[in-house]
C-alpha cells in the first residue's frame, strides 16, 4: 500500500448518482479483487478520505464506481480528467480466489455490484452472477461478458426480473457463495447459506477513519472477538460473523 | 539543515513530533508506509489494566473539519501490550511512550507496577477519555481529585509521568498546576472535547453512549489557548496537540510554550503527515534562520 496523487483519467456520471472514476495506478497487477483505497480530493473542504471499492484493473489503472452520498462523494464528483486525488491503498484483504472454487454465486445488490465485478472477470465461467438494483442498472452488461450466467433483478421489474435478487438463487446448486450489497439482502443470503450449508464470503461496508486498522472505527464483532473491516475484512467468511 | 531535536523529562527526543494516542494502534500498520524511526515518538493505544471490547454502534462520525469518535478504549489489555506490543515497538529508534486509562486507582496503580518493569520510556496517564462511563474522565475535571490519582501514581511510578488533559477540565490551568504538584513530569493536552451529533430522520443520538470525542482541525484554536494557558502555568514540560494537520499548526503550539507535540486525526487523512511536518518544521526554521526550537518555544 502506498499514499501517492495520482491523477484522474475519467470520472464520470454512468448511472442515477454513480460515477466511474479511473486513476493511473503503477502495479495495478498486485491489487486484488474485493480490495479498497481511501479516496481524497486534495482540497481542504472535508477531512476523511472515503474508502471506495476497486471495481476493475487494468494495466496502470484502476477503475472505482462511487454513488454521490454526501459531501465528500459530491466533492469528488466535480473532479476533472488530469486532476490529481489523493489515494492510499491497496487495503484490506480482499477476496481469496484459491478458496473460490468449483460452482461459485457471485450476489450484488446496489453500489455494492461495483467491487464485485473484478471478481467475477477472474472467476469467468465458474460463476453465476445476480444482481440486484432498485431500478436504474449499471455494469450488467460487463458481468454478462465474463460470467456462465447473469441474471439481472430489479425491484419493479422494469428490466429483468422483478423483486428481490434472493427470491432467484439456488442456493442448493453452489460450492460458493460471494455476495456484497445492501446488509438486509446479505443477512438474508448468510441464512440461506446457513441452512443449505454452503460456504458463504460477505464482503462488508462500515463507516471508517484510517484504513489501515490503527483507529478502530469499523469494528466487527466476529465469533473469534473484534475484527477491523478495513485490515481483517472486508471479506468475512459468514461462519466468522455473528 | 536544522537541528529538530529537543529535550524533555531528562531525555532528547530527535524532533517535537509524537503520533497521538488512538490514532496510530501500536504503529505497527503505519510502518509498513514510512520508518517510524523518523518519529520523536509513538504514544501507544490507550491502554487499561485488562482489555476492553469498546463501546457498540457507529464509531466514527465526521463533522466539519472534525471527527468525533466514540471507540470506548478497546485494547488488549496491558499484559498482552508487554508481551506482543512493545517488543515490536521498540524495534523502533523512537520514544515508546505507553498511554494507561483507568476506571479505580487500583487499576492504574496496576498498571503502572506492570509497565515500569518494561522497555517503555515514558508512561502517559490518561486521565482524560471521555468514552467510557466513569472512565478515566472522571478524574480529569476535578483538580483536586487529579492531584490525588497523581501522586498516587506519582509514587509507584519509575518512569517519567505525563500527564494527558481533558479540555473538559474546570480550569485547565488550575488543572496543569495540580498534576504537576502530584509529581508529573509533563503534561499533554487537549483529549478530545465532549460533543454530540443527532441524526435527525432516525430522531436519535448517533453514538449509542450519546457523548462522543471531538478532534480534529476544528479543536485546534481552542486546543492552542489551552496549551498557551497551561505552559503559562507550569514550569514541567508541555505536549501539545488538538487538530495539528501541518507544520505550520506544529509550530503555532511550540510559539504557545510546547515543547513537544503529538499527531493525532492528521494520521487518518494522510497516513504519512508526519514525514510531511516533520520535513516542513526543518524547512521552516531553515528558511527563518532558527537553529533550535528553543529560540522559538513560548515566545507568544
Amino acid at each position: 500500500m502506498i499514499v501517492q496523487k495520482s491523477k484522474i483519467l475519467e470520472n464520470n456520471l454512468i448511472s442515477n448518482k454513480i460515477y466511474k472514476l479511473v486513476i493511473e495506478f503503477e502495479n495495478s497487477e498486485e491489487v486484488k479483487p474485493g480490495q479498497f483505497f481511501m479516496l481524497k480530493t486534495l482540497d481542504n473542504s472535508y477531512l476523511l478520505p472515503r474508502p471506495i471499492s476497486v471495481n476493475d484493473v487494468n494495466k496502470n489503472t484502476i477503475t472505482f464506481l462511487y454513488r454521490v452520498e454526501g459531501t465528500g462523494t459530491t466533492i469528488m464528483s466535480k473532479m476533472r480528467e488530469n486532476d490529481q486525488i489523493q489515494s492510499f491503498g491497496p487495503l484490506g484483504n480482499g477476496f481469496d480466489t484459491t478458496k473460490l472454487l468449483g460452482h461459485v454465486a457471485v450476489i450484488g445488490g446496489g453500489i455494492g455490484i461495483a467491487p464485485l465485478m473484478y471478481l467475477a472477470r477472474k472467476l469467468g465461467k465458474n460463476a453465476d452472477v445476480y444482481l440486484g438494483y432498485k431500478e436504474n442498472v449499471y455494469i450488467a452488461e460487463e458481468f454478462e461478458k465474463y460470467a456462465n450466467n447473469t441474471v439481472i433483478v430489479t425491484e419493479d421489474g422494469s428490466i429483468g426480473q422483478k423483486g428481490f435478487v434472493t427470491e432467484y438463487i439456488d442456493f442448493e446448486k453452489y460450492d460458493v457463495v460471494v455476495t456484497c450489497g445492501p446488509e438486509i439482502m446479505m443477512n438474508k443470503i448468510v441464512e440461506k447459506c446457513r441452512e443449505k450449508n454452503v460456504q458463504c464470503y460477505v464482503s462488508l461496508e462500515r463507516r471508517m477513519a484510517c484504513g489501515l486498522g490503527a483507529c478502530l472505527g469499523c469494528t466487527v464483532e466476529t465469533v473469534n472477538g473484534n475484527k477491523r473491516a478495513c485490515k481483517d475484512g472486508p471479506v468475512f467468511s459468514s461462519r466468522e460473523l455473528i | 539543515m536544522a537541528n529538530l531535536k529537543v529535550k524533555a523529562m531528562g531525555m532528547e527526543f530527535k524532533n517535537p513530533i509524537l503520533t497521538a494516542s488512538g490514532t496510530f494502534g501500536f504503529g505497527e500498520e503505519f510502518s509498513e508506509i514510512y520508518d517510524l524511526s523518523i518519529l520523536g515518538g509513538i504514544c501507544s493505544k490507550g491502554l487499561t489494566l485488562n482489555p476492553k471490547q469498546g463501546n457498540k454502534g457507529i464509531r466514527i462520525w465526521e463533522t466539519p473539519m472534525g471527527l468525533i469518535n466514540s471507540i470506548g478504549l478497546q485494547n488488549p489489555g496491558v499484559e498482552k501490550f508487554i508481551i506482543e506490543e512493545l517488543p515490536k515497538m521498540k524495534k523502533y529508534n523512537t520514544k515508546i511512550i505507553a498511554n494507561l486509562g483507568g476506571n479505580t486507582s487500583e487499576e492504574y496503580l496496576k498498571g503502572i507496577e506492570m509497565l515500569n518493569e518494561t522497555d517503555v520510556d515514558i508512561i502517559e496517564l490518561n486521565i482524560s477519555c471521555p468514552n467510557v462511563k466513569c472512565g478515566g474522565m472522571a478524574f480529569g475535571i476535578k483538580s483536586d481529585v487529579a492531584y490525588d490519582i497523581v501522586s498516587q501514581v506519582r509514587k509507584a511510578c519509575k518512569k517519567p509521568l505525563m500527564v494527558k488533559l481533558s479540555p473538559n477540565a474546570e480550569n485547565i490551568a488550575e488543572m496543569a498546576l495540580a498534576c504537576e504538584a502530584g509529581g508529573a513530569d509533563s503534561i499533554s493536552l487537549i483529549n478530545t472535547i465532549k460533543s454530540m451529533a443527532i441524526d435527525i430522520k432516525k430522531r436519535k443520538a448517533v453514538f449509542d453512549n450519546i457523548y462522543a470525542g471531538l478532534s480534529g482541525p476544528c479543536v485546534k484554536p481552542v486546543a492552542l489557548r489551552m496549551v498557551h494557558e497551561v505552559a503559562n502555568a507550569v514550569k514541567i514540560p508541555v505536549c501539545g496537540l488538538g487538530g495539528i494537520m501541518t507544520a505550520t499548526d506544529a509550530i503555532e503550539f511550540i510559539m504557545a510554550g510546547a515543547t513537544l507535540v503529538q499527531i493525532g486525526t492528521a494520521n487518518f487523512i494522510k497516513p504519512d503527515i508526519a514525514v510531511d511536518i516533520i520535513d516542513e518544521i526543518s524547512e521552516f526554521m531553515d528558511k527563518e534562520g532558527i537553529n533550535s526550537l528553543d529560540e522559538i518555544r513560548g515566545i507568544i
